[in-house]
């Protein structure tokens, strides 16, 4: 038996911390640790409620759109009002060009590296000019003894398995998609006013109104990328896939899945949107959501002890006391669906749309089912390898909107049906929901209106699900189930440690939230 | 939606026989064209520009160590900086500087990353770069098992220079707001140092490299405000830099969202626009490869340059008291209590250069706090 830690776990979002225990070879046991405290819900508390749609943004810097844009839904769901179709059209812009960004960086700059030998790329031969060039500059980088962002790294590790040609060529594409990246972001800008932290969608609508310029400056970043998508990063994965399909076996989890549904269609109605809401246990079998049946529990966080209950009614108080893995260990709580831990993510959304037999959803799966060879058999996707294909194939599916999504946007300036802007007056008593999703899964926003003030303001994040520790059953959280089994060939080099926690693209700032102990009054949540 | 033609797209990649699309090296042109915008963002005449381009030069031959520490944030700054296009991220984080540590995109984690903490300790010559604020609770904050204040003053002690990114590493930021939680403060009051501060939520990509480069340039700290922010980029207000000042002056105003005062790209300021007490340069560094920024959008100023400003500021929709107003022929409600004066002829109540007159700490002192009618509490603060 040996123990390993890794902390920091690095190219994710936040402070985390990882202990296994490694037994002939394999994770045998496992601990997920939040090892930050911000609580940013006590921050709310008081507020004029529209302030929140600026506060929440800054839970989470990588995915700022997704809180606005839970934030001004529960804000909207309190005062009973929808925004209008064009405020919807620019909202499912900003949030889906930050999804593109998010995956883009998640695979060639968090992930990548996971599979991908930097330095093996020096021993490449290739044929094309590009790629030479590519490799010159590897090549002085490496040489100049300071290795910067790669310096000390598992290099070499056995696990490490693309041909030399194919680490190159993922080396040009990591500087490839650091512009792309980029590119994206821009486009929630030019709605938005800067990325990150969006400016323009608050509850009611959007400020902006898009403009023929707007569309001008957008259209060929968006194409650009588009293109990129389908021309590099689909290719890539599959490129890679081939090399670590053992990874098809690793990493599980508890294969139940929760999403609240993204994108919204005029309907408002999560069911109907791009990304429909969903769970997904026991294989495919699909459910709509109940909010309500969500609970969390602290008996593993540094909280006060107490009772799991529904996150709207629970009583905690932060007590930071000892690290203690039998007791103990982190900042985060364990929210349960019915009792289950759940995955959420791209992974989670496309298998709940593919459950729920989504057309395009189900035909980019099953496509790149047959390319990997395992046509019709849809449960290899519960693996690590099957959450790197969900975002590039989710990637796609969103950029592909978007292109309709502006063509509609386009439709209504020509026409002059510019109304942005719902006007609506602060409710003196309300409460409401905002369910949504970020690029790391399901995300909820729940308010409590008193005296038009904030009474009570509460955030379940992605993260909060995927890192959850155990709970006071002893079942373990997301994270810690997927760890079990992944082999470590290395104990002193747990690269494959990593492949597992980053294959659920981390976001721990967003993760570490807490209840007010004072004015938890028990209140009944509406679902969006 | 087209199809996924996984057949046709993967063959190629994998035999090598199409050109793979990779970014070309730089070309002299295009870095002289970076350095052309670097001077004007610096404020230099076009004189300067061969000498940046020399610095930028003399930097990518050693690559001078960069530490980022990421405390108590939401990477909102590192996301930032990624944005960066003048030079851009690859340009600047792989082939002008060393960026050492940052655990948002290193690739050694765990043991391996702490070796490079422990190395670059002990070499010493690094440019320390602190996102986030640094939490004083026990235990509120920790990296590999240790408090982040701890290894902030360790690694600030030997810093060339400390730059804190950001809102949170400045004096706290949003986490921060009343009632802080976990006790968190910016870098000069946690760590004891003198840094950098650039203030803003999240930094301005375009700011965060020009003081980069700047340090690269000239070798010293930049002249700073009362608050650490160089004044360079933090000198005048964004009313009295905003684009849509004429409409301000000629008393035309959004009244509503999404009206045609807003189409018409009015001034924000009655629907709670903060520029006039916001103290950055946004309207002209911009955003995202410079598409865009908050007013340039149309949303109202939230005032992220100021410290305090989530508390200060609070009510982001709510119109700033103290503002004298065109058109409408008096000072607005509020201004009493500010008690600020303008000297100047124009229009506006507030003085142009605050900074480094006490002004603006004399404006966080009178200005009404978030709790101003707040519903009442039955304990509030908690803990």
């Amino acid at each position: 038996m040996t123990r390993i830690v890794i902390d920091p776990i690095t190219r994710i979002e936040g402070h985390l911390a990882i202990e296994v225990e490694v037994d002939g070879g394999k994770v045998k046991d496992a601990w997920t640790s939040g090892t930050l405290f911000r609580g940013f819900e006590m921050v709310l508390k008081g507020r004029d409620p529209r302030d929140a749609y600026h506060i929440t943004q800054r839970i989470c810097g990588v995915c700022p759109t997704s809180h606005a844009h839970a934030a001004a839904l529960c804000l909207e769901d309190a005062a009973g009002i929808h925004a209008p179709d064009m405020g919807r059209l620019v909202r499912n812009m900003v949030e889906g060009a930050q999804f593109l960004h998010s995956h883009i960086l998640w695979f060639y700059h968090l992930a990548a590296l996971d599979f991908v030998d930097v330095v093996a790329a020096l021993k490449a031969e290739p044929r094309e000019q590009s790629l030479k060039d590519v490799q010159a500059r590897l090549k002085r980088f490496v040489d100049s003894g300071q290795l910067g962002p790669f310096a000390n790294a598992y290099w070499g590790h056995p696990a490490y398995k693309l041909p030399a040609e194919l680490n190159l060529l993922a080396v040009a594409h990591y500087l490839e998609a650091l512009d792309k990246q980029a590119q994206a972001s821009h486009i929630s800008a030019i709605f938005g006013g800067r990325m990150p932290m969006t400016m323009t969608t608050p509850a009611g609508g959007s400020v902006h109104i898009p403009t023929v310029d707007d569309m001008a400056n957008l259209r060929p970043r968006l194409l650009e990328i588009k293109e990129w998508v389908e021309r590099v990063y689909i290719p890539d994965v599959l490129a890679v896939a081939p090399y670590y399909l053992d990874w098809a076996a690793v990493g599980k989890g508890p294969a139940s899945f929760l999403a609240w549904g993204v994108f919204d269609d005029p309907s408002f109605d999560g069911k109907n949107r791009l990304l429909p809401s969903g769970i997904v246990t026991d294989g495919l079998t699909v459910k709509e959501i109940d909010e309500k049946a969500v609970t969390e529990d602290v008996t593993h966080g540094w909280y006060r002890d107490g009772a799991p209950v529904h996150p709207s009614s629970g009583v905690t108080e932060p007590e930071f006391t000892q690290w203690d893995v039998e007791k103990k260990y982190t900042w985060a709580k364990a929210p349960r669906y019915g009792d289950r831990p759940m995955e959420v993510g791209a992974l989670a959304r496309m298998v709940v749309a593919y459950a729920k037999g989504h057309p395009t959803a189900k035909r980019l799966i099953d496509d790149t089912l047959a390319a990997l060879g395992v046509a019709g058999k849809p449960e290899v996707l519960f693996s690590v390898v099957g959450r790197i294909a969900a975002r590039a194939l989710e990637t796609k599916l969103i950029a592909d909107a978007m292109v309709e999504w502006s063509d509609a946007i386009l439709e209504n300036i020509k026409k002059g049906k510019k109304e942005t802007f719902t006007h609506y007056t602060v409710p003196a008593r309300a409460q409401g929901a905002g369910l949504w999703e970020a690029p790391r899964g399901a995300l909820g926003h729940w308010n409590q209106i008193e005296k038009g003030r904030l009474a009570n303001y509460q955030v379940i994040t992605p993260t909060c699900w995927n890192i959850s520790p155990r709970d006071g059953k002893g079942i373990r959280g997301t994270i810690e189930q997927a760890l079990i089994g992944t082999p470590v060939a290395d104990p002193k080099r747990p690269l494959e440690i990593l492949r597992v926690a980053h294959s659920f693209d981390p976001c721990l700032a967003c993760t570490v939230h807490v209840i007010d102990p004072v004015s938890n009054e028990v209140y009944k949540v509406k679902v969006a | 939606m087209m199809d996924l033609n996984l057949g046709r797209e993967r063959a190629p990649l994998l035999h090598g026989s199409r050109e793979p699309s990779v970014i070309p090296s730089l070309s002299r042109r295009d870095f002289l064209k970076i350095c052309g915008t670097m001077a004007a963002l610096l404020g230099l005449g076009a004189s300067a520009v061969p000498r940046i381009a020399q610095a930028l030069e003399e930097a990518a031959a050693r690559r001078p160590s960069v530490i980022w520490l990421n405390f108590a944030s939401d990477t909102g700054c590192t996301e930032a900086l990624i944005k960066a296009s003048y030079p851009n991220a690859a340009q600047l984080l792989l082939e002008t500087l060393s960026m050492d540590y940052n655990e948002t995109i290193m690739a050694a984690a765990g043991e391996q990353s702490e070796e490079i903490l422990r190395e670059a300790l002990k070499r010493g010559q690094y440019y320390l770069i602190v996102e986030g604020a640094i939490p004083t609770k026990k235990g509120y904050g920790m990296i590999a098992r240790r408090e982040m204040i701890d290894i902030g003053k360790e690694f600030a002690a030997k810093a060339n220079a400390v730059i804190a990114v950001g809102s949170c590493a400045t004096w706290g930021g949003v986490p921060a707001g009343d009632p802080n939680p976990s006790g968190l403060k910016g870098v000069r009051e946690a760590l004891g140092v003198e840094s950098i501060n650039l203030d803003l939520c999240p930094v301005n990509e375009g700011i965060l490299v020009a003081t980069i480069v700047d340090l690269l340039l000239t070798n010293r700290i930049p002249a700073l405000d009362s608050s650490g922010r160089p004044k360079i980029f933090y000198g005048q207000t964004i009313h009295d830099q905003c684009e849509r000042r004429a409409h301000f002056e000629a008393g035309r105003f959004v009244e509503r969202f999404g009206s045609r005062e807003e189409e018409l790209g009015y001034c924000l300021y009655k629907v709670g626009c903060k520029g006039p007490m916001a103290y950055a340069n946004c309207s002209k560094f911009r955003y995202n490869d410079r598409v865009s920024w908050c007013i340039g959008a149309g949303a109202p100023c939230i005032g992220c340059s100021e410290p305090g400003w989530v508390d200060k500021f609070a009510g982001f929709y709510e119109r700033l008291p103290g503002v004298r107003v065109p058109g409408i022929g008096g000072v607005e409600a509020g201004a009493d209590k500010v008690g600020v004066a303008a000297g100047a002829a124009t229009a506006v109540g507030i003085a142009a250069h605050a900074i480094g007159t006490g002004l603006s700490g004399r404006f966080k002192e009178k200005a009404p706090s978030k709790k101003a009618g707040k519903a009442p509490e039955k304990g509030g603060g908690s803990r």
